[in-house]
């Protein structure tokens, strides 16, 4: 299961990624962060069994926690299946299946974003 | 009944008009057609189908539609057009005009364009009107401003001057950043490879010789009956590379068909669904339509090289691109497409129900076009500035070895910016800018020598480079300066920002 996990750095600089590693003994998948001297959001990928007990240490250390059910999604009105984004997809979320249909493997994307500009058809947004 | 009409190798175009008129016509597309002549031979083929419908669906920017409004009271002759905030061209008379489909909304720019106006009226959506013009004794009238939808046109003529392209070249990028282009976007370091176009299903790649496909003959363009013209711009047939001019009324178009869309960093373009129906006349046509993916072969070319002649990288057919992967110096490398295979079985299966049930009869054509033709590049009468041309002969450069100080004093007496790096062979193996120098002024006792505290990545421009292509590096990296190399790496001048200025002086503003 992903988990977005946004934390501030005002108050000194908790290495909390790592103080739940070591607290619950999960091994954290981190997929994504952006961290400045202000503040942190990271994408992470844990079991989904261990899932709330990582959610709940994290929200301990002060850290807000969202469980992410959604990838990027499709606008079936606007995609024309051409395969734009296959390419682009670092994780390799897109393919096509006997059709010749976009197949999307939702769970396997990290909301990089990369393929929304890539769509000529304007067809792909992240989930609010 | 099927055998009564088939007279030894040849039928006409009579008989297969016949057979759609009485219900007992054979159509297939062009996708299944591989498989009927292997298994029944072409002689067998040749008995059996009829006719072989081909399709595509892609972006084909060179597209747009004629619109004709009426006439307003007091009646004006529009000079100036926008539909929407997009400019249509106001060259005709009066109350006609064209939209192209590439042309920008003056206001959204690239979220926004011609293609967008069509599919917005083909969608039945409004659109506004607005229009100037200076006024004339017959045409009072100087703006006019109004809503309109396609009911309110006298006709919407759409006719696209370059369609339909036989195959088309797929794109990578050697360079080290991204590249946004009309082949969509390409990632660094060749990591990935677009291509467009149907393969199989493409309706010149199914008659190379153009012996079937030419002026007049009908054909599905965006969901309505059009027609092809006749060859199109830039038609280049010699290479593969055939094109066709088409038309179709708007107004009997269907958005499935016909798309807008935008290439990010790129612009506007439209997606059309264009298919035509070929009539299986003899063993020629038959040998033709079999055509497969794995027979039709593209270059891959690397867009990192901004030329006319970019490098290709190496041949791949339809089948090897379609298939996800290419191999390219060893690795695999992910292709997609940028047309839907998907919808160009759509148009040619939406194509074959057209002529089973009789609601489209096939003809030859009137005129035939071109089937050995090449397109040739533009004719320039000069080639623009090159660098060689605004370059700073009297370039000053400095060893790698020498001491910081050294190239501080350089910099003063050679009243510059910037000092291209030389080993002891004279070959450029970096830079120092003045910047470089403080830097190491302020923080002393770091670094002694020039070689410390050089750029090692240079930027580098050759004599024989367009200006325009210097300054997009220029640009591109956020440098004033580039050293001026030859063949062998040597430092032959630099060319800054302030040489630039040299263009402005006349002799290029003709």
């Amino acid at each position: 299961m992903k988990l977005l996990v946004t934390f501030s750095r005002k108050k000194g600089r908790k290495p909390i990624i790592a103080q739940v590693v070591r607290d619950t003994g999960v091994l954290i998948n981190v997929e994504r962060a952006i961290i400045d001297s202000s503040e942190g959001e990271a994408l992470i990928d844990v079991p989904d069994e261990q899932c709330r007990l990582v959610s709940d240490t994290m929200i301990s250390l002060g850290a807000n926690v969202r469980i992410l059910e959604h990838g990027i999604s499709v606008n079936e009105s606007e995609c024309v299946d051409c395969g734009a984004c296959i390419s682009i997809c670092p994780r390799e979320v897109f393919s096509m299946d006997s059709t010749w249909k976009l197949q999307l493997a939702e769970e396997k994307c990290v909301l990089c974003g990369k393929c929304i500009e890539a769509c000529p058809h304007q067809a792909l947004t992240l989930p609010l | 009944m099927h055998k009564s009409i088939f007279l030894g190798m040849h039928k006409s175009i009579d008989q297969i008009n016949e057979r759609i008129r009485d219900g007992t016509v054979r159509v297939v597309t062009a996708e299944e057609m591989p498989a009927i002549v292997a298994e029944l031979g072409e002689a067998g083929a040749l008995k059996e189908v009829d006719v072989v419908t081909t399709g595509t669906f892609g972006a084909m920017c060179s597209s747009g539609a004629f619109l004709n409004f009426g006439h307003a009271e007091p009646p004006i002759r529009m000079e100036r057009i926008w539909l929407n905030n997009v400019e249509a061209y106001g060259g005709l008379a009066a109350v006609d005009t064209y939209i192209g489909a590439t042309q920008q909304s003056d206001t959204l720019e690239e979220k926004y364009g011609g293609a967008h106006v069509i599919e917005d009226l083909v969608a039945g959506k409004s659109v506004e009107l607005r229009a100037s013009s200076r006024g004339t004794d017959c045409y009072p009238r100087r703006t006019i401003n109004t809503d309109l939808v396609l009911e309110n046109f006298n006709q919407a003529i759409m006719c696209n001057p370059r369609n339909a392209y036989q195959r088309y070249n797929a794109a990578t990028n050697s360079t080290d950043r991204i590249l946004h282009t009309y082949m969509g976007v390409l990632l660094p370091n060749c990591s990935n490879v677009s291509f467009s176009g149907a393969g199989t299903l493409n309706p010149l790649s199914n008659d190379p010789k153009l012996r079937l496909i030419g002026s007049g003959v009908p054909i599905f363009l965006c969901g309505a009956h059009g027609m092809v013209i006749g060859e199109g711009t830039q038609h280049s047939p010699a290479g593969g590379y055939g094109t066709l001019m088409v038309t179709g009324n708007l107004k009997e178009m269907s958005q499935d068909y016909l798309r807008a869309a935008t290439m990010t960093g790129y612009g506007v373009t439209m997606y059309v669904g264009l298919g035509i129906p070929l009539p299986v006349l003899d063993l020629d046509v038959v040998r033709a339509t079999a055509v497969r993916d794995e027979d039709i072969t593209v270059d891959i070319m690397d867009y990192g090289v901004p030329s006319r002649n970019r490098p290709a990288i190496r041949k791949a057919t339809y089948a090897e691109l379609r298939s996800g992967a290419v191999e390219i110096n060893g690795e695999e490398i992910r292709t997609s497409s940028l047309s839907s295979f998907r919808n160009a079985r759509k148009v040619a299966g939406e194509l074959k129900r057209w002529i089973e049930c009789g609601s489209m009869q096939l003809a030859l054509p009137t005129r035939p076009i071109d089937a050995i033709k090449s397109a040739r590049p533009m004719h320039q009468i000069s080639k623009g500035p090159r660098v060689l041309d605004i370059m700073d002969r009297q370039v000053v450069s400095i060893g790698e070895n020498e001491e910081i100080t050294a190239a501080a004093r350089k910099l003063l007496k050679g009243d510059t910016n910037h000092l291209p790096v030389i080993n002891s062979e004279n070959v450029l193996v970096g830079i120092v800018t003045t910047f470089d120098v403080s830097k190491a002024v302020v923080n002393p006792g770091k670094a002694y020598l020039v070689k410390d505290i050089m750029k090692k990545k240079v930027i580098t421009t050759t004599p024989d480079e367009a200006v325009d292509i210097a300054v997009q590096k220029l640009e591109q990296h956020n440098i004033s300066a580039l050293p001026v190399i030859d063949g062998g790496h040597h430092v032959v001048a630099i060319l800054t920002a302030m040489d630039l200025g040299k263009l402005f002086g006349g002799r290029w503003l003709k």
